[in-house]
Formats: C-alpha cells, structure tokens, sequence
C-alpha cells in the first residue's frame, strides 16, 4: 500500500517534543517566559510544562507520557496564562510569545482539586485490594491534594465487568480514568491498536473491537499498556498465588529461571537508582522464598544463538550454494509479542521466522527433560516458572504446542512487578541480600546471552558468535572489546553490512556435517537490521513487502517492546525514556564485566551439546526439544 | 458472512476508497455510504475498511459508537428519530411519541419485525421553533401532531 504511513497520524498526535539543550544561546528562536515570576528563555515552541520542568516546578500529569504524543485529555496540568479566560493545559500548551505564568495560583489549585474530585466520582476500587497501591498517579494526586471527602460523591459499585480473558493482561475498567496512554500506546507505539475510546459522552470507555474479551482480539501480549497506564485499570495476570502453592508443597520441585532485564530492573521496586544490577541478590533472595534451584536464562539465551545462528548458516548455505528455495531473511523469534504480531499481520512471512524457540521455551523443554534426568527428579513434580520482564511470555507458556518435554515445558511467566512484590510478601529486603551464584548443572552464562535483554543484544550475540565461525579472526579483533556499537541504543531501525572479506576460517565441529567449508562466503556482506516497538516492525515489513532495502537484509532482529526486553511490558512502572537508558547501561556493564562474552565459548552450552544434544544443533534432538511452529492466525476477528 | 457475500463488500469498500481516498479524512464519507447501503456497519465492513485505509478495526468501531447516525446492528429502512429535546418536548413531544409507538407496535430503540421501522429519539435537530420535529431517513418534519405523526408513517409503510 505504498508509502502512506506518515499520513495515516493526523499531524495533532504525532509524538512531539522539543529536547530543551543546555545552552541555548546558540541556537536563535527562543522565547521568555515568567514562571511564578521566575525569568527564562526557551527555545520557541516548549511546551509550558517542559519550560516549567527546566526551573524544577513540578506540575501534575496524567494523560501526559514521555513516550507518547499529547493528547491534552485530563486537565490536571492547567496552569493560568496572563491575559487568557480560562485555564490552559501546560502538556500541550506551546510557548510561542512571551507568556507570564502562575502554576500554583488558587484559581489553578481550585481546578485541579476538582478535575481529581470529579475523577474519584466515577473511580471505582479500593486502594487495598489494588495492584497499584503505592504507585499509583491517582492515588499520588489524591495525597498531594490533600483529597480529604470526595466533593462530587463517589460511585460504589463497578461500572464494568473485569475482563480476565487473557492470558497477558487483565482490564478493569471501573478503575480507568480515561487518559488514552493504553489507547496511544497500542496504536502508536505497537501499531496494533486494540484499544480505543468507546462510546461517547458519560458513556465513554475505552473498549476492544465490537467490545470482545481481550483473549479474542488481536492483541500481541505486549503490557506495554500496562506500564503506561496511571492507575491499576491495566495489570497483568498475576500467577503468584500457584506459584506459592507450589513453593509450599513440599513434593514439588520449585525451579525458576530468570531473565537479564528483571535482574536489571527489580531494584527499582526496591527504591534503587535505575541500572542497579540485582543479578547476585536476587539468587540469595529467590532461594530464602523457596526456589529449589535457580537457573541463568541467559544460559538458553546462548544456546539459542546456537540454534538460530546455525539455522541461519544453513539458510544462507542452501540459498547461496545448493541454490534452494529458502526464506529470507531469517527473522528473530524471542520475542512472543513480535511473534503474535506477525501470526497476525504478516502470516505469509513465517517461513523467515527462526524455528527456534525463545530462550524462556528453551529452557522449559531442556528443565523438564535434560536437568530432570540429571537430577533424578520425575519431571510430572517439577513447577518450572520463568522470572520475565515480559507479560507476552505469560501467553507463550501457555502455547498449546509448548510442552516438547511431554510436560507443559514451562508453568509460569511471572513479571519483574509480580516478582518485586513475591520478595517483599517474604519479608526480604533484595538490596541487602548477599550475592550468590546461579545452580548448576547450567550455571553461568555468557555475556552475549546477557545482552539479549536490549534492543539490539540478540544481533550483537549472534555476530560475535558468527563473525568468528566464518572469518577465523576473533570478534575483538574486528569490533573493539568485542563490543558491537552501531546495532546498540534507542533508534527505531538499525542497521548494519558487514563484509566477510576474502579469509575465512575452519567450520567449527559442531556444524562440520552441514557444510564443509566456507569458501562460499568468501567476498560476501552480511546485512543485518535490528527493529524495537512493533511500529518500527512493520515499517521493515512493509520495506521488505515492497522491495525495499530490508529485504535484501540476511538477519533481522525484532522485539516488540520499545527498548527490547527492558523495556518489556512486565518491567517496573514507570519506564521512560531515561529509565530504559539506564536499565541498557547496566546490561551492557555487567556484560563487560563477565569473561566469557561470547555464546559458543560457554562451556555448558558446549557441555549440552557433547552430553545431551549429542547430534548437535538443528539435529532431530534439538528439532524436538528446542524449535517449534508458529500458526497463521491473520488479521480478521471473528 | 458468506464468502461471497464477503467478496462483494471488499469489492464496494475497494470501490469506495478509490473514490474518496486512503487518508483518515475518508472514513467517515465511506462509513455513511455503507450505513446507507446496508442500514449498518458489518463487522467484516469494519476489518476491511480498516485494512485499506492502514488503521485499526477498533478506530473505526470507536467512530461508529461516536456519531447516533452510524451503526453495527443492522436498522430498518425508515429510521425515524423524534427529537427527545426540551423544545420539542414542551410542544408536545410525548403524545407524538406514544401515537409512533402504537402505530408501529415497537418501542424506542426497537425495529419492526420487518425491517421496515426503526424508532430513535435525536436530540435537538435544529427545529425548535417548529417542534415537535422529527426526521425520517433524510426528511425532517415539523409541527407533528400525533395524527399527523402517523399520517407521516402510514404514507411509508
Ligand atoms: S487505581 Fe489507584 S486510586 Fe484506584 S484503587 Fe487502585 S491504587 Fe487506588
Ligand atoms: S498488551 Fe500490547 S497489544 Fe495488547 S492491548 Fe496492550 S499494548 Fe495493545
Ligand atoms: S486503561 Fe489506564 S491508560 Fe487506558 S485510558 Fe484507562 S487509565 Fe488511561
Ligand atoms: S497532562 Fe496535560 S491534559 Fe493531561
Ligand atoms: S428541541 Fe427539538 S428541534 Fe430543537
């Protein structure tokens, strides 16, 4: 259908913001602005609320959000403009003549104390029961108010009826206080759209497609409606309560598998600066709760790299060489939003997607079969939970076809939030934990399968496995400290060549009886791009629908969240912009710090391989235990 | 929906974008031209309009829950709407209401069981001076009196 994705966004809601820099004398076009009788100068179309930001006045917001375009819905930000009638919203409001502007007068007091009562008036739900108890905007703005009797009465029964459909995400909208983030999120940051206002009038609500249960419409699983939401109207199915029942069953075998980003995120419920890394502590903390064994996921991470970098050798062999008919390029396949989302959207491209399962599923086939075996322990006793930062991963456990080990492979998805929450329940304060190592027999990963976690992680393994296999040369002798910076930080696409040159190295063991040599790729580019946040997702996949440059790509890497992993829909609220800086900082330091960085020097990895998938990766053992199939589920709802 | 009958409607929708357009701004042109072809929205109209025109099924449910002359059940061929505002109602809006009501043998916000009449109250339609007002399809008629009201109706049926 062309080129028609600018158009499709009215210009009002297209994401807007003007970074404020430093120094802004150099650059012309500012404007002064009095605050509270406080003087300065921004550059010509701030918005009121960043100006007042730069001179730390703090001003309330709730249909405001970092990563969305303004809406300019709530009208709890107003603030008085010298001259104007009424009050004007600060989030949207901007400065493009020298305004005068009282952020705190009684009049703007008055408003804002009303816009909340008015709120409370139709908000149904007890703070107690409620998941965001704590940390909650409209809980906040009811304290910082001083919110003391409820002006305009308040509603005592639910408006609507909770929808737990999903596997994902549970809505109750008696709790929702209609600021579109979910609605903004959805369409503009997913381009999945499942929600929107319905209705219209005192009847508005945000609703699905012809009001279906969550669980019947497309939705991809994301959360990522969950982290923005202000209140407790979106939260994730929480399955803490089994998990303890489990933990306290004494003929259950507990094993939890945790992922990189909750390690690097968790320490926020804990009041910690965003990018502390918690990995250590939260093994002593996982175990004091009752987990009998506590494993790397990071350890699947590498052995995915494994898998799909020999999936990918092998497609690239049979199109270059044997001539074949092979789809590419080869698709990343962790990310079960990504996957949902291209079930739905693009169901004649997966063929490109990798038959390798995520690292979550990996390690729940590998737990109930392998480990099982070596433990002696009857893989029926074994509740295998997965610590994720992810709400999609709460669906792709329950994925019919998940359960290779004859058993359903994992049990749980259990976000960070759920996670944070289990801890505290326990009486364990995380920070002061001491640190301990992860359970053998998988133990320690490599730094490749920690990197996962970020936009960008999964293509930058996969390379510094793959450029080594075929060049002969270390990864650290072409990418300094084997670090591969153009496919890290924030960009929506990015996008990366890398030419083989004319050396090439031994095929190493572990492939030898796929292919004898590598000459073939000889004088050959590798073309890789890297996509996060599903809108980003679907532009490669309409360039690649029409042509375009992506389709000439070898290797592409999806995540659905925004950021990758750490920026999943599971993670601490909030998460912003910084806060996925920050979480990526911590990533990146703890792979520097470790010393295997690089998946197929991890000698579990190495050891599965001679001990249990004795025929190696993509072999018939690996096919049925580590690889799966995706179903076409297209875009109609019926 | 049959698979023809799908067929059909992707082929009017593809008819209807043409002519009015891919952008945003065409949807509400194409949502009236399938509301007055079909006397509703069919969900699978939905997903279609929503495939050609790069958005969400769920923005176009939004829009027709939004505007009182769009819907997804299907009305009948006459959609009469009696203005329920106070004007009209102290003109005598009620006894208006209760003669339709007899006439046709449905409530508000019912159909006849042929698809014939659909029965509505709109809010004020711009006749205040002439209440009460109501508007049938695209006619508007003032100054009813319960007669006249069935007159209205009886000349339709
Ligand atoms: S959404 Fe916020 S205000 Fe409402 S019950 Fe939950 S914590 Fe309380
Ligand atoms: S989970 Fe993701 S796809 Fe589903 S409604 Fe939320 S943002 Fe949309
Ligand atoms: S569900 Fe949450 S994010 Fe969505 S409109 Fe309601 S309060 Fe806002
Ligand atoms: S935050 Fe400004 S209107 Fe909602
Ligand atoms: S009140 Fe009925 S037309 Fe205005």
């Amino acid at each position: 259908m062309g080129n028609k994705g600018d158009f499709r966004v009215p210009v009002s809601q297209v994401p807007h913001s003007v970074p404020i820099p430093e120094d802004i004398t150099g650059i012309g076009g500012t404007v002064s602005v009095e605050i509270n009788e406080k003087k300065i100068s921004v550059p010509l179309g701030t918005t009121i609320l960043e100006a007042c930001k730069k001179v730390g006045i703090s001003i309330p917001t709730l249909c405001h959000h970092d990563d969305l375009c303004i809406a300019g819905v709530c009208r709890i930000c107003v603030v008085e403009v010298e001259g104007m009638r009424t009050l004007q919203a600060s989030c949207s409001f901007p400065i493009t003549t020298p305004i005068k502007i009282k952020t705190s007068s009684p009049m703007v007091r008055k408003a804002r104390r009303h816009i909340i009562d008015l709120l409370l008036s139709e908000h149904y739900g007890e703070c107690y029961t409620c998941f965001r108890n704590g940390n909650c905007e409209l809980q906040n703005l009811a304290k910082e108010y001083g919110v003391d009797s409820y002006t305009f009465g308040h509603i005592d029964k639910p408006r609507f009826e909770v929808d737990n459909s999903s596997y994902s995400v549970v809505r109750d909208m008696s709790k929702c206080i209609l600021c579109k983030r979910c609605v903004r999120t959805c369409i503009d940051l997913q381009e999945v759209g499942v929600l929107e206002a319905i209705g219209r009038g005192d009847k508005t609500h945000i609703g699905t497609f012809l009001e279906k249960p969550l669980a019947d419409v497309i939705c991809i699983n994301c959360g990522q409606c969950i982290n923005r939401c202000p209140t407790g109207a979106l939260r994730a199915n929480d399955p803490s309560d089994a998990i303890w029942e489990a933990i306290d069953e004494p003929t259950k075998h507990v094993v939890i598998q945790t992922a990189p980003s909750p390690r690097a995120a968790i320490g926020e419920e804990f009041g910690l600066p965003a990018g502390t890394s918690m990995t250590r502590e939260l093994n002593t903390a996982l175990r004091r709760i009752g987990f009998d064994k506590v494993f790397d996921t990071n350890f699947a991470a590498d052995l995915t790299i494994i898998e799909e970098g020999t999936e990918l050798i092998l497609r690239l062999y049979n199109a270059l060489v044997k001539k074949g008919k092979v789809a590419l390029p080869q698709f990343t396949s962790c990310s079960p939003g990504w996957v949902k989302f291209i079930e739905h959207y693009y169901p004649e491209y997966l063929d490109n997607l990798s038959s390798a399962k995520s690292p979550q599923q990996m390690f729940g086939a590998l737990i109930k079969t392998f480990y099982a075996q070596q433990a002696g322990i009857d893989p029926a006793n074994i509740v295998s939970v997965a610590l994720m930062p992810c709400s999609a991963k709460k669906f792709e456990c329950n994925r019919p076809e998940m359960n290779s080990s004859g058993y359903k492979d994992v049990d749980y998805g259990l976000t960070t939030r759920e996670m944070a929450r289990m801890i505290k329940e326990a009486g364990i304060n995380l920070p002061e934990m001491p640190k301990s190592d992860f359970d053998s027999p998988f133990g320690e990963a490599s730094g490749a399968g920690l990197i996962f976690g970020a936009t960008g992680g999964v293509m930058e393994a996969a390379l510094r496995s793959v450029v080594e296999f075929v060049t002969g040369n270390k990864t650290e002798d072409i990418f300094e400290r084997a670090n591969i910076i153009p496919l890290r930080g924030f960009e929506g696409i990015k996008y990366m060549e890398i030419p083989i040159g004319d050396k090439v190295g031994r095929v190493p063991d572990l492939i030898k009886h796929f292919i004898p040599d590598w000459n073939w790729l000889k004088g050959a580019t590798l073309k890789v791009a890297v996509a996060h946040g599903t809108a980003n997702a679907k532009k490669i996949m309409e360039d690649i629908k029409s042509g375009g440059k992506f389709s000439e790509c070898h290797f592409i890497e999806f995540m659905a969240c925004p950021g990758g992993c750490l920026g999943g829909g599971g993670q601490p609220i909030p998460t912003t912009p910084e806060i996925r800086m920050k979480r990526a900082e911590a990533i990146y330091a703890e792979d520097e710090s470790l010393e295997i960085r690089k998946s197929h020097e991890n000698p579990n990895v190495i050891r599965i391989y001679k001990e249990f998938l004795r025929e190696g990766p993509c072999s018939h053992l690996s096919h049925k235990l580590l690889h799966t199939h995706y179903v076409k589920r297209g875009r109609y709802i019926a | 929906m049959l698979v023809l009958e799908k067929n059909a409607m992707t082929e009017e929708i593809e008819q209807l974008v043409e002519k009015y357009g891919r952008s945003r701004s065409s949807l509400l042109p194409i949502l009236q031209d399938i509301q007055r072809k079909h006397k509703h929205i069919p969900d699978f109209a939905q997903q279609e309009i929503a495939r050609l025109l790069d958005i969400h099924p769920v923005e176009i449910y939004s829009v027709i829950t939004f505007y009182s002359f769009l819907s997804t059940t299907p009305k009948g061929k006459y959609i009469v709407r009696l203005c329920q505002t106070i004007a009209c109602d102290m003109q005598g809006k009620e006894a208006v209401a209760k003669a339709i009501e007899r006439e046709l043998g449905i409530k508000f916000g019912q159909t006849t069981k042929d698809n014939k009449f659909t029965l509505e109250y709109a809010n004020c339609v711009g006749m205040c001076d002439q209440g009460p007002a109501m508007i049938v399809n695209e006619n508007v008629y003032t100054k009813l009196t319960p007669e006249k009201a069935i007159q209205i109706l009886s000349e339709l049926k």
